[in-house]
């Protein structure tokens, strides 16, 4: 079992804990501690005249009130600009407690703590903050005007500006026989783990060391803010992520304001403080995703290849720019998804608003440059009068053109150099999965019925594990418990499982002997995050090699005690012994007693060592010169580029032809990650994705008034979809190796939600015979579209296939020929069954 | 300042939970997910919205699910509640509960113990559900990292597991 469990679907080893009530979330935490609550602005764009905190003082049970000039030092200071670039002209980032200036609803301008969560609101609802208002800039379209700007100091509101180009596009595009050009944009949404943020923080007055429990897609990063804000030690300041409810990049910011002030005011009061976000909190004061507008202009020839691509769009970068431009700069490396685009130039103006700030949600700026190209690619299919598939496939970079160097510079700042792929595999798989051949005749026996179908693909890559490093450490007790621990965390990905299985098939161990920690800065101080479906490339990576390191030290050890080569042994089951004698062996405990020349008889495995004599030499020192007592490994991973995974999706969808609501009828995914440490995981996160890409692309959108003002704050008005929206996800998988790390790994975690709102896109414009070129797309917009289409004000597609010229008259509302209940279930050829 | 405190009067509140009377000191706008979680110390009920779309805070009360964040603590005195806690321990799992971790049906784990509760619930009135029926079941309840796909087999799979039990039960009595 043991040189298998690399590749198994073995079961979760965090699910009994979890199942079972036993997890412990940041709010799970501190019931001694106080809480802290904050008084949050209301208003988009104002000035702050006067704070009147009298009236909270009377609340029983109120602990402390502190405004922006209350805060010392550092914690006083504007927050860090994490990842500066050159391109970000005009960073800004903001106070932990607005000083003088509010920049969107919910800026945190007050700290409370009292007794409880309960009695800390009463007392926000009591202080008085006096605001003088300003002009609120809200959306691309006012940020681009910039009739009024977010930050006086910032001319035009552009944080950044940015332009890649390779090859001489203008002369390709005046040259190409053909050309398109595109107004494609996409909306704004947010990562909305179910479990908001939160941090917990306790102040040991006498060791005067703070620890504090975040929850955070970065415990080292939130340590390390934490140490410099308040002006400690980084040895006097540890940060652990405890179980943590979702992420999806939302976590990856660092330190947040309550991460400073909690840990602040902990060490003030000389108690443990926690803060836990609510849901309208969350809405209002952690970070938004994927705003952006694009223009394309394409040139290609007659065959449908590309000769010039030419991108500009504009990035809602919202408030603040605590996390760099890293969104906008994915979109614009990563719109080029599979294909040789002939010439490329991109454009880009990330643009400040009144609104809450902007992060990494799940994707992280690939959807929207992956709803850009796939468009564009639907588009000259559409132009040509070619098979969609057939476009794409004539754009691919082939198998054996890899490693593919673009000539642009990636996210990480180094060359966007694709590692591996099969991209015409991946089609013809993906084609065979969904029958493509076949769904004309699906069409025409729908259409028959008077139903409207479509049929949708995407394609996409994604650079994974980005660096630039994590480490692994792993140490075998004398029991032969075998502790593993690297410094990224876990949201749910099933890290204590995969480490294990790579530590279980390095090793030799079972897997029940493994043991992972994660997030925990004490075990591991070095590390990044779990971000950029990185960690098990990252992480994954990094403790194998450790793993070699401690195989090949207890190798070592075993060899000389039984007096053989180690080339000689093996290590099964956690028995290290000799290959075809296995009664000849010794257990990894027992290695790990000789590997310490302080040999207590603790334990048997102590007792077991004293029968192997080993060297004695009294003129070496016991534990040699180039050795370490222990048997321990310690190692870190660190590439020189991205790996490259890749998928590509197709959605079959229906639209109701009275009420225009949408519905997937089949979602089909074909995901190549490379080897899969455990495919059961695999899946999930492909599920997990798929269901955030179809919020993306139906039904999540952040409404923001003229007013700056966030009019869904709710999950009753924000939409995600429930099991109910949810397809049935059938999904192949391809295993093209990268050749960047040990293990041939790529990461999988964002993979699902990257196309699919170009899938669904494209099934509806299949469906519907004009084009979307906007996501999400509701009933009601998609109605209003067919009302705009039938008066002639939006074109036609040149080979519609979806409505045929004479549209069935069985379209009016309450038509008894439109018997359709839309939960029935679809014909057995259109869906398979859920497999059990 | 006004001068005079502003003190919350407290209630008496008992409640069964789990099979075992639970009692606390509490404002009459305690919710009782917060009484489970903070006065009670039975942090496995989790909030994910306080305004009762997103299921996660799920209990059992007299058998029937109930958002506990919707509900007042004093409302529950004298009911009986079931958490998570209250479905099976890591060593001996209720059926609901061995079918998640056997079909995949959690990541992160936050909305899970509104999913048990829910499924436990569901499957008491409806033993054997088809895959839309289980679909259906759970459409209450948001989850934001599996695509439920594997919830649906989850509620299945618990349905195969309460029968098998129930069959052995019943040969046990026999």
């Amino acid at each position: 079992m043991t040189t298998s469990m690399f590749g198994a679907p073995v079961q979760r080893r965090e699910d009994p804990r979890l199942l079972t009530g036993g997890g412990r979330y940041l709010d799970d935490l501190g019931h001694d501690a106080l809480a802290a609550a904050l008084v949050r602005s209301p208003h988009a764009h104002a000035r702050i005249r006067d704070i009147d905190v009298t009236d909270a003082l009377d609340v029983d049970g109120l602990v402390g009130i502190w405004t922006h000039e209350d805060l010392p030092g550092r914690v006083g200071e504007p927050l860090p600009l994490l990842i500066p670039h050159p391109t970000l002209t005009h960073g800004r980032t903001q106070y932990a407690l607005a000083r003088d200036e509010v920049n969107h609803v919910g800026e945190p301008v007050v700290l409370v703590v009292a007794r409880d969560r309960y009695v800390a609101e009463d007392a926000c609802q009591r202080i008085r903050v006096d605001y003088e208002l300003l002009s609120p800039v809200v959306g691309i379209e006012d940020a681009r005007a910039a009739t009024h700007l977010v930050h006086d100091d910032v001319p035009d509101n552009v944080s950044a500006h940015m332009l890649q180009e390779v090859g001489d596009v203008e002369s390709a595009m005046a040259a190409a026989p053909h050309t398109l050009e595109l107004d494609l944009s996409i909306e704004r949404s947010a990562s909305m783990p179910l479990e908001g943020r939160g941090v917990y923080a306790r102040w040991d007055d006498e060791r005067e060391e703070l620890r504090i429990y975040s929850s955070t897609q970065t415990s080292t990063g939130v340590r390390a803010a934490v140490a410099a804000k308040l002006d400690l030690p980084l040895a006097k300041v540890e940060c652990i992520a405890p179980d943590v409810g979702g992420g999806f990049g939302v976590k990856i910011n660092h330190p947040w304001p309550e991460e400073v002030l909690v840990p602040w005011a902990a060490r003030v009061l000389g108690r443990p403080v926690k803060w836990t976000e609510d849901r309208r909190e969350h809405f209002v004061s952690s970070a938004h995703e994927r705003g952006q507008l694009h223009r394309v202009r394409v040139g290609f020839d007659d065959d449908g290849r590309l000769l010039a691509l030419d991108v500009k769009f504009w990035h809602d970068n919202g408030a603040y720019t605590p996390y760099g431009i890293i969104v906008p700069i994915i979109t614009s490396t990563q719109l080029l998804g599979p294909y040789k685009p002939g010439t490329y130039r991109v454009e880009f103006w990330s643009l400040y608003t009144n609104t809450v700030l902007v992060t990494p949600y799940r994707g992280a700026g690939r959807p929207q440059g992956c709803f850009a190209m796939e468009r564009t690619m639907d588009a000259i299919a559409d132009e040509l009068g070619l098979d969609r598939t057939e476009v794409r496939r004539r754009n691919f970079i082939q198998p054996d053109e890899m490693p593919w160097d673009h000539g642009l510079l990636f996210q990480d700042g180094r060359p966007l150099r694709y590692d591996s792929g099969d991209f015409p595999a991946t089609l013809a798989t993906l084609e065979r999965l969904v029958g493509w051949d076949d769904f004309a005749a699906y069409r025409d026996q729908a259409r028959a019925e008077g139903r409207r179908v479509g049929l949708g693909i995407g394609c996409y890559v994604e650079g994974t594990g980005v660096g630039p490093y994590e480490g692994g450490h792993i140490q075998v007790e004398t029991s032969g418990r075998v502790n593993v621990s690297t410094g990224l965390t876990s949201q749910g990905q099933g890290h204590e499982t995969v480490f294990a299985q790579v530590v279980a098939s390095e090793l030799g161990v079972r897997l029940e002997d493994v043991h992972v920690t994660t997030g925990d800065t004490r075990r591991m101080p070095y590390a990044v995050g779990t971000f950029a479906s990185r960690a098990a490339v990252m992480s994954g990576n990094a403790i194998a090699l450790a793993a070699r390191q401690v195989r090949a030290k207890a190798l070592r050890i075993a060899a000389d005690a039984l007096e053989v080569s180690p080339e000689d042994l093996e290590i099964v089951d956690g028995d290290v012994r000799v290959k075809g004698a296995p009664d000849t062996h010794m257990g990894l405990g027992t290695v790990s007693v000789m590997s310490n020349p302080l040999r207590y008889a603790f334990d048997e495995a102590a007792k077991a060592a004293t029968q192997f004599a080993g060297s004695n030499d009294p003129d070496k020192p016991p534990v040699a010169d180039d050795e370490e007592p222990g048997l321990e490994g310690k190692d870190f991973y660190s590439p020189t580029q991205a790996t490259f995974a890749n998928g590509m999706h197709a959605a079959v969808v229906e639209t109701d032809p009275v009420t225009a609501e949408v519905r997937i009828l089949r979602y089909c995914v074909v995901h190549d990650c490379g080897p899969m440490i455990n495919p059961m995981v695999v899946e999930g996160q492909v599920h997990g994705g798929v269901a955030q890409g179809v919020g993306g692309a139906l039904y999540e959108r952040m409404v923001y008034d003229g007013g700056g003002q966030l009019l869904n704050a709710s999950f009753m008005d924000f939409l995600m979809p429930y099991a109910s929206e949810v397809p049935f996800i059938e999904t192949d998988h391809l295993e093209t190796p990268s050749p960047l790390n040990p293990l041939g790994i790529k990461g999988a975690g964002e993979a699902g939600c990257i196309p699919v709102s170009a899938v669904i896109a494209s099934a509806i414009e299949d469906a519907e015979g004009f084009p979307i070129r906007s996501m999400p797309i509701s009933p009601v917009e998609l109605w209003e579209l067919r009302r705009r289409h039938e008066r002639g004000e939006w074109p036609s597609l040149r080979h519609a296939h979806g409505i045929p010229a004479d549209p069935p008259a069985a379209t009016a509302p309450g038509d008894p020929r439109d018997p359709r209940d839309p939960r029935d279930e679809p014909t057995p050829a259109t869906r398979p069954e859920e497999q059990r | 300042m006004s001068g005079d405190p502003v003190v919350e009067e407290l209630l008496d509140v008992t409640v069964t939970v789990n099979g075992v009377p639970r009692h606390a000191r509490v404002p009459a706008r305690r919710l009782l997910s917060d009484f489970l979680r903070h006065d009670l110390g039975l942090t496995g009920t989790h909030v994910g919205c306080e305004h009762g779309v997103c299921g996660a805070c799920t209990v059992l009360l007299d058998g029937r699910p109930a958002r506990s964040c919707l509900v007042f603590a004093v409302t529950a005195q004298a009911h009986a509640v079931t958490t998570v806690e209250g479905l099976g321990t890591r060593e001996a799992m209720g059926p609901v509960q061995r079918a998640f971790a056997e079909c995949h049906g959690l990541q992160c784990g936050f909305c899970t113990p509104g999913f048990l509760t829910t499924v436990t619930a569901y499957l008491e009135e409806h033993p054997h559900p088809t895959q839309d029926e289980a679909r259906e079941a759970i459409s209450g309840n948001l989850c934001r990292c599996t695509g439920y796909q594997n919830i649906v087999r989850s509620v299945l799979r618990a349905a195969e597991l309460r029968e098998a039990a129930e069959a052995d039960a019943t040969a046990g009595d026999s």
